[in-house]
């Protein structure tokens, strides 16, 4: 039987990649949505592991909807990734510094 | 009914966007004036529903009390004032789209659902609605580089900082036993035992908060969003957002976990004091006249948080009496650039704002206003926006804070006072009279009484702030 603790742990590694990975990448913005969405859904598994072990339906069902939003928000960020491609025939982080200071 | 305004909404909404395909090319006068015409709307139906005490409804996931109807009334009369200067900048520029409208009123809707959410799944569908919409808005000149980088920089740092406003949601769910509703919340806070889950859980929902409200260090996206995205849009993220922020944090920090008022005070003391002297030392190196007013933004949202980290009554209604000073200033300094924009010239520097007192000497004067205001100089809204917050972490004991934001303050008043500088006593390099549209005028002229009237007579404001408090 798999404890409470150890889902907690392994949201709360999971939840620690994805924030690495958003400031380590310094390659493609595309592995920053990947790890925006790692990170919803280490906040899912935290959800459900809760939810299961206090047997309170309400976290599965914040589940579903964070589940909705994180397919709207992939949308909005892949929209802006084709206007930035198209504009600047790059998606490397390293070249987003049009703007500084 | 409770939530007519938001269901009206909703419904006009869907109706700009329907009818956006059929309208001609050439303008979108109809989206324009449809919108306007919603906020009148929702202006009487608020107006006609207010009431002095806190409603629920939905089971209690909805809470309608004095602060959430003077929020939202302050919501819809920030907006329509930024349609009406936005729209000749739109047109100028060829992105007066029904998308703007549409975007611009569904965000409105996020904002509503974050000021009467009183359930942690609707603070964060509103959260998230605001925000969303709010991406797409910066990135809607779709042929600009700068304004697509703009965007993905806000997007994923807005995305990080909704994901660790989450995690510490997940947490708070399970530390408090299954709770989501925030009064539930408050109650299994206050009477169980304070663990280092739950104040790990207050540190991430914190943060998660002040991200979105500006707050240095978590201030980064601020500066490059503000200057990226086109100057109208710039105008909508800096003002009525930081309304429904300050909702969040209310509803999270003192709503929701006001029983931990020891954890989450010392963060916001550090945020707030990083704040004001980041935000007033930095705008002082900037060339550009936007990025300086971004970061004159960074530390007024510090000054916000004076009156959150308070704790008392009277430090909230100040930290909302300052959010709504706030966004009358920076309503009319963000509307100084859209007055001297024009086809293909952008205004931004604050080169541009040199002579403005030979070319209008009215616009010059409401300029003045506003500075002064911003800087806190006595007998202008800004200045009793600050002595409140003041007044309040006084009032708690904390003089040393107050006396260290005085001090930044007084630093900051030298690059508003330098701006003035420019507007009247330098030459100006382009001598053309200023011939914007008599309505960004107008609405110019509008903020710069606000911020003279209140100056003069702030009691108003001030009753309706303690009112929306209970007080």
């Amino acid at each position: 039987m798999i404890s409470l603790s150890q889902f907690l742990i392994f949201g709360a590694m999971l939840f620690s990649i994805s924030v690495a990975g958003i400031f380590l990448n310094r390659k493609n913005v595309l592995i920053l949505l990947m790890a925006i969405e790692l990170m919803l859904l280490a906040v899912n598994v935290n959800f459900i592991a809760f939810s299961h072990f206090l047997g309170d339906i309400n976290g599965q069902v914040f589940v579903f909807f964070v589940l909705t939003v994180a397919a709207a928000e992939a949308a909005i960020g892949l929209a802006i990734l084709v206007t930035l491609f198209r504009n600047r025939r790059t998606i490397n982080v390293e070249d987003l510094t049009a703007m500084k200071g | 009914m409770p939530v007519l305004p938001e269901v009206i909404l909703a419904g006009m909404v869907c109706v700009i966007l329907l009818i956006d395909p059929f309208l001609p090319k050439s303008g979108r006068t109809l989206s324009y004036v449809l919108s306007l015409a919603t906020l009148v709307v929702l202006f009487a139906v608020t107006v006609f529903g207010m009431s002095p005490e806190v409603r629920l409804s939905f089971g209690g996931m909805v809470v309608n009390d004095p602060m959430s109807d003077l929020m939202k009334l302050a919501l819809y009369a920030g907006l329509a004032l930024v349609l009406i200067l936005s729209r000749g900048y739109l047109k100028d520029r060829g992105i007066d789209q029904g998308e703007y409208y549409m975007l611009a009123l569904s965000g409105l809707l996020g904002m509503m659902i974050l000021v009467s959410a009183n359930h942690l799944l609707l603070i964060y569908l509103g959260l998230e609605l605001m925000s969303l919409s709010m991406y797409a808005m910066t990135a809607l000149k779709r042929d600009d580089g700068r304004a697509s980088e703009a965007a993905m920089k806000y997007f994923v740092l807005g995305a990080l900082a909704s994901g660790l406003l989450l995690y510490g949601m997940s947490l708070l769910y399970g530390v408090t036993g299954g709770h989501l509703m925030l009064t539930d919340i408050a109650q299994a806070v206050s009477t169980g035992p304070s663990s280092l889950a739950l104040k790990t859980a207050v540190v991430f929902i914190v943060i998660g908060a002040i991200f979105k409200l500006g707050v240095a260090p978590f201030h980064m996206w601020l500066p490059d969003v503000y200057e990226g995205a086109p100057t109208a849009v710039t105008l909508y993220l800096a003002t009525i957002p930081k309304i429904a922020a300050l909702a969040m944090l209310l509803r999270l920090l003192v709503d929701g976990m006001g029983g931990l008022m020891v954890d989450w005070q010392p963060i916001l003391i550090v945020t707030a004091m990083l704040s004001m002297a980041l935000g007033n030392v930095v705008a002082i190196a900037q060339i550009s006249f936007k990025r300086m007013l971004t970061y004159s933004t960074v530390s007024h949202v510090g000054f916000v948080m004076l009156g959150v980290l308070a704790g008392t009554e009277a430090g909230y209604s100040a930290a909302l009496f300052y959010t709504l000073a706030y966004v009358v200033m920076s309503l009319g300094g963000f509307g100084m650039i859209l007055l001297l924009a024009r086809q293909g010239y952008e205004a931004e520097q604050l080169d541009d704002l040199r002579g403005l007192n030979d070319r209008s000497p009215v616009m010059a004067f409401v300029f003045l206003l506003l500075m002064f205001s911003m800087a806190g100089i006595p007998f202008t809204l800004g200045f009793w926006a600050k002595l409140a917050v003041l007044q309040a972490v006084v009032g708690v004991g904390l003089t040393w804070l107050a006396v260290f934001a005085v001090i930044t303050s007084v630093i900051g008043a030298f690059y508003y006072l330098r701006a003035v500088k420019f507007v009247y006593f330098d030459e100006p390099i382009d001598r053309s009279a200023v011939n914007s549209a008599w309505s960004v005028r107008g609405v110019l002229a509008v903020t710069g009484l606000i911020v003279l009237g209140l100056g003069l007579y702030p009691s108003w404001l001030t009753g309706l702030t303690a009112q929306a408090f209970g007080g």
